[in-house]
């Protein structure tokens, strides 16, 4: 392409909080409408915002992850706009003194093409706390709004125009949430607007110094929407300048359904938003010694856990990555291997088991009903060969189901391993016998027809037999 | 009976009650009897609800019975400028854009008084959201002048300065942006006091400048303000810009204490104001005479010039309505209050419910204010005013270094009339010595301090004090009261 | 000292303030507000160089609460000074477009 794409994204992403930003109303998702609400996030009049310690933490610490630097005097501000979704027809923010500023996230992996991107420093322009706006539901002629979410203390993210494609951009969400995840600041659910993304993009002739025309592009509700929007708005605004039509600064809308951007609004129209500093709000003021202070809870990155998990628990890399990608999980798995001698194995169910239960069932791991405890209960199960792997399997799916530990599960549904030689030996004579012509087989050399025996005993013993003791009484049989 | 409650203190009725020689409901229907009589020359009062007032009244009188009353003041009534939340009250601000709104929760100031066993007494008349110096720009009523039934009581908690002047109710809360409770103070003969920014909880009460705002008492006399002023102060989690006052002593046993002279006092006051355009004679004399006054009772007097009251008015006015742009926007129509019914879309809707439900001045100061903020002009006006509010403020920090107090006239005029002025501009000016007050975040306190020879107006002095000194006005104040000409100013009604 | 003089465009304060002023009105606003103004413009005289400005009447910081949820308004409560409601509990407004809200 004979263009130089530069994008800048906006990122927005609410802290996971008890209360509210400035009010004491509970931060939850997905309550009856209005029912989170009191006087101050509603904007009654007399009402006065009290900012939220944790909330202020939390931004703080989120700008350390980034590799800001923290102000040391920092405030917040009134930017005015009128809108149902603000309650007092004002939002506070922060204008020009923001807890964080000029930092930078080394993005790698894939993008959403599945390219491998090449590791590169995306700067972080600033990191602003503010709140939250409400939601509207829209209706044919009205839209009615609950401010349940109005409040909710939310992370302004600001990138340096460093981003030059779609899959950079992918990468860069990747990697700030899984940031964002780690140091406990935000769960990130897009589905549940806990990270919304806003794309500035310009497109200038290779090798120019002078920026394009900067057309925002708002409304992506997935990282993968993301991506989509921003190559379509590419190839649009390519093809707009191959013919040399002028672009002009405005605001677009993404369609995901129709896959293609409109236009919301121009230039024209934009805001005075009359920002100044919020009397009602004293600043915020932290010492050195402070901010060394945070620098010391900052929590492990992904990265370090990585290692950690593979020199600590002797899992492999790959292990070590799908386990890592979400915190939850990573925190999942330290939990249950607390409580086993065989971590690698706990990892394997995970991977291969767990997971895959989880994607099915549409829950997060925070939702199920197996603990990390439980897990390991069963691991240690197989490993003293009480169950075998295969009854593991069905015991899961049934810890899955219903929540009870393993033990219980095994007593009420009988899948205690059978060691008794005795009643094995039932079973494989019964296998024998019903089956000459394999046992034919088998003694004329075909050795490898042991295992259609072993499952023939498994099967009768409906999963129970110890699979060692068959093998074992099996080879005896057939000579 | 009904001279025996009309013009009592708050101290005085608290006593006859103790002295179980009256009650809180026989008090309470003697105001309303008052009321009555005299309402319909003064409009005091948007509101009153005798019978919640009543029921209140037993209440209280049923708990000092039981020796269970909540202070020494349970069952007085205080009448409420009509901008404080009081639950399940109205709370208009004298605006038609919240007609209807009832309050859903009390402001801190008023959950304060009640706790105390003080009743909530009626809605007092004010200017539309606390802006204007004389009570006109109420969208419900004129109230009028005790002294002057043909001039205005001030403004803009001039509902609660005439009520207390009139007998109406013993004492009143006010709020104080710009010189609120003081003019109007001045203007009907009564105290006013100003806290200092931060010592009295500015929740619940609907704001004009937040930086600005303050709630302050209306009372008969000193000692009653102190009493008030212990009941409503204090550091409140509902706000962050109040401040903690630790002090050994309340200002009521302060006032109480107070001698009969100003032995070792220093009074700070200002020649060069004899010499300012717009200042009437009457004010310039009795400034002059309150001077000598202070001066008799042993304070030792010292000129201070003060360069910056001309420039105050206008920073004032720059972030006085900067803020109220912002803190007025929420008067939407969307959540609460007036929603005019034509409107075709969202834009329309805020267009008309605001351009038709606010008044001209609200909506002159909103323009102005966002004027000031908007693009391009933050400079050169509001963040210029912010640095003018650091000259003015260290100017007053240089001053209570010399002196304990400060005095000036409260008003450039007594009371004028009803309706002459009108010139925007000439009606800020009534706020010429309180303004800077505000800005500079300390306290002050309006005391009558004489009648004018020709028209029988009143005329206040205001004392002012360092931030938190409150203590010092206080005495400054109730020395002067104890010794001045006039002991007692009741208007012929 | 700059005395230029700065001119009002009082309609499109009163677009950004959401105020509908009445025709016959305009002119005595614009009026008005222009005297407030020339008024308010003294304060160039003064020489404000390296003055930090004031915000607040008291001078504090870091004054805030701790992370603690409480909910002591039912809905009830909190919509019944509402002047038009939707059944489900939200507050009716003329139709608002997805994504243009302010956060
Ligand atoms: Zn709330």
């Amino acid at each position: 392409m004979k263009y130089d794409v530069v994008i800048g994204l906006e990122v927005h992403v609410q802290i996971k909080t008890e209360s509210k930003m400035f009010c004491s109303c509970p931060n939850r998702y997905g309550e009856e409408p209005n029912t989170l609400t009191c006087p101050v996030c509603m904007g009654y009049p007399g009402a006065m915002p009290v900012p939220n310690r944790k909330a202020i933490e939390k931004a703080v610490i989120a700008g350390l992850m980034c590799g800001c630097s923290i102000s040391e005097y920092s405030k917040f501000d009134r930017k005015s706009y009128f809108y149902p979704d603000m309650a007092k027809n004002y939002q506070i923010s922060q204008y020009d003194l923001p807890f964080c500023l000029e930092g930078n996230i080394k993005v790698e992996g894939k993008g959403f093409s599945g390219k491998k991107i090449q590791i590169k420093n995306i700067g972080i322009t600033r990191i602003h706390l503010e709140e939250d706006a409400a939601k509207s539901n829209h209706y044919a002629a009205c839209s009615g709004v609950d401010y349940n979410k109005a409040g909710i203390p939310l992370l302004e993210i600001v990138s340096e125009p460093d981003i030059a494609s779609a899959d950079e951009a992918y990468a860069y969400l990747t990697n700030l949430k899984e940031i964002m995840q780690y140091g406990n600041i935000s769960s990130c659910d897009m589905e549940k607007g806990q990270m919304r993304c806003d794309v500035n993009i310009s497109l200038k002739p290779k090798g120019r110094k002078e920026f394009g025309t900067k057309i925002e592009l708002k409304n992506m509700n997935s990282f993968r929407a993301v991506h989509r929007a921003v190559e379509y708005e590419i190839d649009r605004q390519a093809e707009a300048l191959d013919e040399g039509v002028t672009l002009r600064q405005e605001t677009r809308g993404w369609n995901d359904e129709r896959g293609e951007t409109y236009l919301m609004r121009s230039k024209e129209s934009a805001h005075d938003y009359r920002y100044f500093p919020e009397p009602d709000l004293m600043p915020v003021v932290f010492t050195k010694n402070d901010i060394d202070n945070f620098k010391a809870d900052i929590p492990e990155l992904p990265k370090a856990k990585r290692e950690r998990f593979i020199s600590q628990f002797n899992v492999t890399e790959y292990d070590a990555k799908v386990l890592t990608a979400e915190k939850a999980v990573a925190d999942y798995f330290e939990k249950g291997a607390e409580h086993t001698k065989s971590p690698k194995l706990l990892a394997n169910w995970m991977i291969t088991d767990l997971l895959k239960e989880i994607s099915d069932s549409g829950l997060n791991i925070n939702e199920i009903r197996v603990t990390p405890e439980n897990l390991a209960e069963m691991i240690e199960m197989i490993n003293k060969k009480t169950i075998s792997g295969k009854i593991g399997k069905t015991v899961l799916s049934e810890m899955f189901k219903t929540g009870n530990k393993p033990s219980v599960i095994v007593k009420e549904k009988g899948l205690i391993q059978d060691t008794d030689e005795s009643s094995i030996e039932k079973y494989v004579d019964k296998a024998i016998e019903d089956n000459p012509s394999q046992a034919e087989q088998y003694r004329s050399g075909k050795k490898n027809v042991l295992q259609y025996f072993v499952g023939q005993v498994m099967k009768q013993s409906r999963g129970k037999a110890n699979p060692q003791i068959a093998i074992k009484l099996l080879k005896e049989k057939l000579g | 009976m009904s001279s025996n409650i009309t013009y009592k203190s708050l101290t005085q009725l608290a006593d006859l009650l103790e002295n179980k020689e009256t009650t809180s409901e026989e008090i309470c229907s003697e105001y309303f009897d008052r009321i009555e009589k005299v309402e319909p020359q003064i409009n005091a009062f948007i509101k009153l609800d005798t019978e919640d007032i009543t029921k209140k009244a037993e209440e209280s009188d049923s708990r000092r019975k039981a020796g269970r009353q909540l202070s020494r003041y349970d069952g007085i009534p205080i009448s409420i400028k009509d901008i404080y939340n009081v639950k399940g009250q109205s709370c208009n601000c004298a605006s038609k854009i919240l007609a209807p709104y009832t309050a859903i929760y009390d402001a801190t100031v008023i959950k304060k008084i009640k706790e105390k066993g003080f009743i909530p007494f009626g809605r007092n008349n004010m200017d539309e959201f606390a802006m204007g110096s004389s009570c006109e720009n109420s969208s419900y009523q004129t109230t009028s002048n005790p002294w002057d039934l043909r001039r205005v009581p001030g403004g803009s908690s001039g509902g609660s300065a005439a009520a207390v002047s009139a007998g109406e109710v013993p004492a009143s809360l006010g709020t104080d942006t710009g010189g609120s409770v003081r003019q109007p103070a001045a203007f009907c003969g009564i105290v006013g006091l100003k806290p200092s920014y931060g010592k009295v909880s500015r929740y619940g009460i609907v704001a004009f400048a937040s930086s600005l705002d303050q709630a302050g008492p209306l009372s008969r006399n000193v000692l009653d303000s102190a009493v008030l002023l212990d009941t409503i102060s204090g550091l409140d989690k509902m706000d962050t810009t109040t401040v903690r006052d630790k002090r050994d002593d309340s200002h009521e046993s302060i006032v109480r204490k107070s001698n009969e002279n100003l032995d070792g006092f220093k009074i700070g006051v200002c020649h060069k104001y004899l010499e300012m355009d717009g200042l009437s004679e009457s004010i310039k004399e009795n400034y002059m005479y309150s001077i000598e006054q202070m001066r008799e009772l042993g304070a030792e007097i010292i000129d201070i010039s003060f360069p910056y009251t001309k420039y105050a008015i206008a920073a004032y006015y720059i972030i006085a309505t900067a803020e109220a742009s912002a803190n007025l926007a929420r008067f939407d129509g969307i959540r609460y209050g007036s929603r005019i019914k034509d409107y075709k879309d969202l834009n329309e809707l805020y267009l008309k419910t605001r351009g038709r439900k606010l008044g001209d001045e609200v909506k002159r100061r909103i323009l102005l204010g966002t004027f000031v903020l908007s693009s391009g002009y933050y400079d050169a006006y509001y963040l210029r005013a912010q640095k003018v509010r650091t000259l003015i403020s260290d100017s007053f920090r240089e001053t209570f270094q010399k002196c304990d107090v400060f005095l000036s006239p409260t008003t450039p005029t007594p009371a004028f009339k009803i309706g002459e002025v009108s010139s925007p501009v000439e009606m800020y000016m009534a706020d010429v010595f309180t303004n800077f007050v505000n800005l500079a975040g300390i306290c002050g306190i309006n005391i009558p301090s004489g009648l004018t020879k020709d028209d029988n107006l009143p005329v206040g002095l205001q004392i002012l004090g360092p931030h938190l000194g409150e203590d010092k006005i206080l005495k400054a104040a109730k020395v002067f009261e104890d010794n001045r000409e006039i002991k007692e100013f009741i208007p012929d009604l | 000292m700059n005395k230029q003089k700065k001119t009002i465009d009082v309609d499109y304060i009163a677009g950004l303030a959401k105020l509908e002023i009445d025709e016959s009105k305009k002119s005595r606003f614009q009026e008005e507000m222009q005297n407030i103004v020339d008024y308010v413009d003294l304060l160039s005289e003064l020489n404000v160089e390296n003055i930090i400005p004031t915000a607040h009447a008291a001078q504090m910081k870091n004054v805030w609460r701790e992370d603690v949820s409480e909910n002591d308004f039912s809905r009830e409560v909190m919509l019944k000074n509402a002047p038009e409601l939707f059944d489900e509990g939200t507050i009716k407004v003329p139709q608002v477009l997805p994504g243009e809200g302010t956060a």
